[in-house]
């Protein structure tokens, strides 16, 4: 994987939850409080439009530069959240110009654990965590035998579309979701539905290259 | 959605530059990063600094000011402002006394906030507001939110920080008052976040959603619509029940719109408020009326009641002189 392989799965992350833009925001309208595909939208532009000056950089310098930006400019909870996830990831690559499966791997479960320290949340809550970590433990697993790109993609999409689908029958104990007590269950977590959206972006893009 | 707008990203731009051209001899505003500080800045005492997403006007902006904020840090509407603004409000208000951030207790709030904290390199605290009676406080939750609360806070430590107390007073003090508040809201109707142009929760005409927040999230539960007596009686009794205060117990009732409500309803239910504490023994020694914490054009409304000391009282009383609240 190289900067130029994640310059093209965010673009294809940005499309994606541009095209599910509905189903997201009534998600959070649902449970939430309604800005929570403003905020994503607004970090996935940001990150766009800074695609020429991560061109020149190595994954890890390009994700921690990504980190940043995004500290600065999502707000909310989304925005400590997702730019921890992007430090973590880039600390866990620093230095090396094309990590491997394994150390990419390695570096999508530092970036969960960096969101689950910050968020101070675990499995079980109705939040984007529930897709997470389910996602990372599988690609660790995958990535560890080795398994071919084509069936370790599509076997993280189910993964990501069954987990996100979960938490309808959770309540929440963490965000706002968490004021609603038994009102939230039956409904979709958005952040978890923003991570299943994002994560079969970039799997769709990277199946057939890195 | 009808509302005054040219551009939906520009709003919050063109919101705070009128916010300062109608106040010049008091704020300025910077905008790389955004926040709202004192036309001059202080001398010689702790940097108060408070922050939240937009849609709250006058929080926090609009008390920033000589006996109440060094600086505000706006974020969007309902979106918490990011690190950034705050370590340059930090670095632009500060006066080698230390700061002190006061945060209400939501998670985007607390997060951001917390890492301006641990980026900051001089001396700093923070007061977390949790006023807000609808939610139940428990380990496992985000906790009970800061809600309109954060504004008594916000006055009292005001005065304090201005007559000179220390960053470790200030912070206890805040703490002090915060214990010593207790809020609940209800909402008649949702309110339309500009970027998002619909309601973020339906509401039939004729109910009414109890223990909102303020960022428009559904409260605690849906209920009929019923008399003012009534819904004032269930919000006290959740605030009485929080606080315990003891017969003849001097308070402060605070009566706060969210917005879309009128200032007459507002007095009718201060009236209402009154009669119920006079009957439990209380007394409303102080009071504020008004829209102070809203949530753009909601309608609806929140009681608050801190229970008072002579030093609360005091600090309380102190002069204030900001864009929303001066005495």
């Amino acid at each position: 994987m190289n900067t130029q392989h994640i310059i093209d799965a965010l673009e294809s992350v940005q499309a994606a939850i541009l095209a599910n833009e509905s189903q997201i925001e009534s998600l959070d309208r649902a449970i939430g409080d309604g800005d929570h595909f403003i905020n994503v939208r607004r970090g996935c532009d940001v990150l766009m439009a800074m695609r020429g000056e991560l061109v020149p950089l190595d994954p890890g310098a390009a994700f921690g530069k990504m980190g940043m930006k995004l500290l600065s400019t999502i707000g909310g909870a989304s925005g400590p959240l997702i730019s921890s996830f992007f430090m973590a990831m880039g600390k866990s690559v620093g230095g090396i110009a094309e990590p491997d499966r394994r150390q990419f791997a390695g570096a999508f479960a530092a970036g969960v654990e960096a969101i689950k320290s910050r968020g101070k949340a675990d499995l079980g809550e109705k939040t984007m965590l529930d897709v997470l970590i389910p996602v990372s433990r599988l690609l660790q697993r995958l990535a560890e035998e080795n398994a071919p790109l084509p069936e370790l993609c599509a076997q993280l999409t189910a993964e990501a579309h069954r987990n996100m689908l979960a938490t309808r029958d959770m309540t929440a104990t963490k965000g706002r979701a968490s004021f609603l007590g038994e009102r939230a269950l039956g409904h979709i977590d958005p952040g978890s539905k923003t991570c299943e959206v994002a994560i079969t972006a970039v799997c769709d893009t990277w199946k057939e290259t890195a | 959605m009808k509302k005054f707008v040219n551009d939906v990203d520009t709003m919050l731009r063109e919101a705070l530059s009128g916010l300062v051209e109608a106040h010049p001899q008091l704020l300025r505003v910077e905008f790389e990063p955004t926040f709202v500080a004192r036309r001059e800045r202080a001398t010689d005492k702790v940097a108060l600094i408070s922050g939240g997403g937009s849609g709250h006007e006058p929080l926090h902006s609009g008390f920033v000011g000589s006996g109440m904020l060094d600086a505000a840090c706006p974020g969007q509407v309902f979106t918490s402002p990011t690190p950034d603004q705050m370590l340059a409000a930090a670095a632009a208000t500060e006066t080698g006394r230390g700061v002190l951030f006061i945060v209400k207790n939501y998670a985007g709030d607390g997060m951001n906030f917390q890492m301006a904290s641990e980026m900051l390199e001089i001396e700093n605290a923070t007061v977390l507001v949790n006023d807000d009676v609808a939610v139940e406080n428990s380990t496992h939750t985000t906790g009970r939110r800061g809600v309109a609360g954060t504004l008594i806070v916000e006055k009292i430590v005001g005065a304090a920080a201005e007559q000179g107390a220390t960053l470790a007073q200030c912070k206890a003090l805040g703490d002090r008052v915060n214990a010593a508040t207790a809020s609940m809201g209800v909402a008649f109707t949702s309110c339309t976040v500009p970027a998002a142009g619909r309601p973020t929760f339906d509401i039939g005409p004729d109910e009414i959603e109890i223990g909102v927040g303020i960022h428009g999230e559904p409260g605690r539960r849906r209920a009929a619509q019923m008399p003012a007596n009534e819904i004032v009686r269930t919000l006290l009794d959740a605030i009485l029940g929080d606080l315990e205060p003891q017969a003849g117990r001097k308070v402060l009732l605070h009566v706060n719109g969210f917005g879309g409500t009128p200032l007459m309803e507002l007095y009718l239910l201060h009236h209402a408020a009154g009669l119920r504490l006079k009957a439990e023994g209380l007394v409303a020694a102080r009071s504020l009326v008004g829209n102070y914490t809203t949530s753009l054009e909601m309608a609806g409304a929140s009681l608050t009641m801190t229970l008072l000391d002579d030093e609360l009282a005091s600090l309380w009383d102190a002069r204030v002189h900001t864009a929303a609240l001066r005495w």
